[in-house]
């Protein structure tokens, strides 16, 4: 029991951040990013018995969180007729974090602006292109472990992603 | 990060790609600069309202309930009035039948004193007189 807690306490520091970047991309909304990872983690706590480690613990934590995502957006669409207000920021103020190195002025600005098409390209996907395309080139997952966190098949992925692709190459070459 | 990794071969544009690794790299530096910075805020966390539609779902269920119990008590006390209606109307005619069959036979047994009356005289009505004369001579 001891033990069971112990491993669970050094999962939640391991693989927290992570979560919580991906759900943070995800939704561009940093206090839904903190809530639905302390909902992921407390759904995870309260399963962490029935987890048999058929797939590393962070991709079960990495389904976990998807899913609590997409019940997220379909619970917002049940509740159209309250008005809910969203804190997710727009594409410029996203775009404006950049890794501080040693980069002149033109090479940031040419890097923001990057981002920022890519951002744009990340807005018109699908919801599976995006949490796809973002498991593969944010958080460098393999695509056997993209299809194990979404329920995909491997196949399904690779076509999702090149989809995805597609328009980020179409919006930096300035037709999306 | 290998930008090819498992894609497609079609997808493969040369001249492109070099700039697309390069946006999705920074990209990706942006996306962990953000989160680093954002994951170390102290902020409060909001409370998430599942409650929500459990309450809907129970306030609906109480009205649900509430009305059915005051549309079923409506329906017994017209259904018990209706009842007592057409006992009432039972009993009232069932006395008037009562009050019918009495005053029937009341009248059937006038109509048979009558009968007995008219029967039991001893004689008819045209030999009076002689009778009178035959008791007068019994008499004297």
């Amino acid at each position: 029991m001891e033990a069971a807690a112990q491993e669970f306490s050094s999962v939640v520091q391991a693989h927290r951040p992570q979560i919580f970047r991906f759900l943070l991309a995800s939704t561009r909304d940093v206090d839904l990013a903190e809530t639905l990872t302390q909902e992921c983690f407390l759904k995870a706590h309260r399963n962490w018995d029935r987890f048999r480690g058929e797939s590393s613990a962070m991709t079960w934590l990495m389904r976990i969180a998807i899913n609590l995502e997409k019940d997220h957006w379909r619970n917002r669409r049940m509740q159209f007729w309250r008005h809910t207000r969203t804190n997710s920021v727009d594409l410029d103020e996203a775009s404006e974090w950049l890794p501080s190195g040693e980069r002149s002025v033109e090479q940031q600005m040419m890097a923001r602006e990057q981002v920022g098409q890519v951002w744009r390209a990340v807005e018109g996907l699908s919801a599976r292109q995006r949490t796809v395309f973002l498991l593969r080139y944010v958080e460098d997952r393999e695509l056997s472990e993209i299809a194990q966190a979404t329920g995909l098949s491997e196949g399904t992925v690779k076509a999702h992603l090149s989809r995805a692709l597609g328009k980020v190459r179409a919006e930096l070459r300035g037709n999306p | 990060m290998r930008l090819s990794r498992g894609l497609p071969e079609e997808l493969h544009e040369p001249e492109v790609d070099a700039a697309l690794e390069q946006a999705l790299s920074n990209f990706r530096s942006s996306v962990h600069a953000w989160s680093e910075a954002a994951y170390g805020q102290a902020r409060p966390v909001a409370v998430v309202r599942h409650v929500s539609w459990r309450m809907a779902a129970g306030w609906a269920l109480g009205c649900v309930l509430a009305a059915g119990s005051v549309a079923g008590g409506v329906y017994e006390r017209h259904h018990k009035q209706e009842l007592a209606r057409i006992a009432a109307a039972a009993q009232a005619a069932r006395q008037q039948k009562l009050a019918a069959e009495q005053r029937a036979r009341q009248e059937d047994e006038d109509l048979l004193a009558k009968v007995d009356s008219d029967v039991s005289r001893e004689v008819p009505s045209a030999m009076e007189p002689l009778a009178q004369m035959m008791a007068e001579d019994q008499a004297r």
